[in-house]
């Protein structure tokens, strides 16, 4: 297991942190001109998404934590797992509903996603940054109405909802945004 | 965040050419004021002792070994001892690790000497200064003077003459501070640089420039003591913003009290496992000889551009951070 020294730190630096995996959010180096240099380090607990900030005497070591994003295809979720492959390997990862998270509300099968394994374990799921999903549910719109601002909810076939303009109807397919969990844009089939 | 491989300076030509004004308007101050200008060398044989200061030795030297000096501090005293009056000097200094938002390993100091001066009568010269340089940013408040003990006070309700490491633990953790285990063998100077920076400092010149005072003798640096209070040295620094800019003394001049402090360093060193550094005997023997009484300061000047030019990262005010240098 490598070692970093705090001079080491930096933005997205996988760390073992009271015994959690950690990744590096901020690194800053403060240091009275004449004393001790510090470095006042944010990290978020990658098990439990919380931010902790922690300050350092610079030079002070940490362990590097076994953390790898792999790239898999979702196949498909039973009572109690989410069922994942690597598609050139065909190596296949089981991850709890704690560890995809949000992300369930987003994708399925087929879809390809990023999954950071820790200790060969799933402990996160990010979707694509954009899919592509049909509308299971939303209101009618009103006929002629053409403002923009408006818009209304949509719950998509995965179980997200999004607002989505006044124009879309139930069973067309969208474009959204899963980061910010807006919708894009509509979809020609 | 720091990219390297890109040719372009990390500065704007506009703040680089506010940085061009400001080294004129501190040469015009000075020659206003009859110190005149010199310049030192970057390399010595010897460093500064600080035991919170890593200079860079060149590792290819044709002299024998050579060190980046951290301050011109050495060499300014021996041409004070040589006679010079009142100098000052802007000077390229570097120090090994220092690398942050509000520091780079090279940096320019603006460093001067007032011979007749003590610290006090120094920092009435470096307001009037900052108050010169500072003058194409926001007008500047009025200027405060706090002791050190005062700061600790009023920001961490601590007194830092008599407070031991366990009140600053708690103090910390009363400002939401989280500790690494490391922390764990810091020295009492350690904890009150941890309260300064974390606790202190943020607060410091937030309206106009706020000089710090009287430090307890542990970290008198190059400092003399107060006359008849031997706990206290004779030493201040300037905070605007919440930022340092400037640290001065009221110089040490007794060698044998000097030697004994640089003994002092090198004990520090050799017991938190830093690398010995040559005690500089041509500092000493200028001592020895002779270094008038006199107040001298270090100022920041990269901080103090960044200050003028409203910058939050001190890359947005050098052309070429060490990343793509």
């Amino acid at each position: 297991m490598a070692i970093y020294s705090t001079n080491e730190f930096k933005g997205g630096l996988k760390v073992m942190l009271d015994g959690d995996p950690c990744s590096i959010l901020e690194n800053e180096f403060v240091k009275p001109g004449k004393g001790q240099a510090f470095n006042r380090v944010k990290f978020r607990n990658l098990k439990t998404g919380r931010v902790i900030e922690r300050t350092f005497k610079s030079g002070d070591t940490i362990e590097s934590a076994d953390v790898v994003e792999v790239e898999m295809q979702f196949l498909y979720s039973d009572a109690d797992s989410w069922h994942f492959m690597v598609t050139d390997t065909f190596e296949q990862h089981a991850a709890t509903p704690a560890a995809v998270g949000e992300s369930a509300k987003w994708i399925k099968p087929e879809d390809l996603c990023t999954v950071m394994l820790y200790n060969n374990m799933p402990l996160s799921v990010t979707p694509p940054n954009f899919v592509v999903l049909r509308i299971a549910e939303t209101d009618p719109g009103m006929r002629g109405d053409t403002a923009s601002g408006g818009g209304k909810p949509a719950t998509l076939e995965t179980g997200a909802v999004v607002r989505v303009p006044l124009f879309v109807e139930q069973g067309e397919l969208i474009k959204a945004d899963t980061r910010t969990g807006e919708y894009v844009s509509r979809v020609k089939e | 965040m720091r990219s390297a491989g890109c040719w372009r300076p990390s500065a704007s030509l506009q703040v680089l050419q506010a940085r061009a004004r400001m080294l004129a308007r501190i040469r015009a101050f000075f020659d206003a004021r009859g110190a005149w200008e010199v310049e030192t060398p970057l390399f010595a044989a010897a460093c500064a002792s600080d035991p919170h200061l890593q200079a860079i030795r060149l590792a290819d030297s044709p002299w024998g070994p050579r060190y980046w000096q951290t301050s011109p501090e050495a060499h300014m005293k021996r041409l004070l001892a040589a006679g010079s009056g009142a100098i000052y000097q802007i000077y390229r200094a570097a120090r090994a690790g220092e690398r942050g938002r509000f520091h780079h390993p090279e940096f320019t100091l603006l460093e001067w000497y007032r011979p007749g001066f003590d610290h006090r009568a120094l920092m009435v010269e470096v307001d009037a200064l900052l108050r010169a340089l500072l003058i194409e940013g926001p007008q500047l408040g009025l200027t405060e003077t706090l002791t050190y003990r005062d700061a600790f006070q009023r920001h961490a309700g601590l007194d830092p003459f008599v407070v031991d490491a366990a009140q600053c633990r708690a103090q910390l953790a009363a400002a939401g501070v989280g500790l690494s285990a490391g922390a764990a063998d810091l020295d009492r100077d350690g904890w009150l640089d941890l309260v300064m920076t974390h606790c202190v400092a943020p607060h410091l010149g937030r309206a106009g420039p706020c000089f710090i005072t009287d430090y307890p003798a542990s970290q008198a640096a190059m400092a003399r003591l107060l006359p008849g209070e031997p706990q206290v040295a004779a030493r201040f620094e300037l905070y605007l913003h919440g930022l340092e800019l400037a640290n001065g003394y009221h110089e040490l001049s007794d060698e044998p009290e000097q030697r004994a402090r640089i003994a002092g360093d090198l004990a520090w060193r050799a017991a938190h496992g830093l690398p010995p550094v040559p005690v500089d005997e041509a500092l000493l023997a200028a001592l020895a000889a002779g270094l008038p009484d006199c107040a001298g300061v270090a100022l920041g000047v990269d901080r103090l551009v960044m200050i003028a030019t409203d910058a939050s990262d001190i890359d947005a005010v050098l052309a070429f951070p060490v990343e793509r240098a």
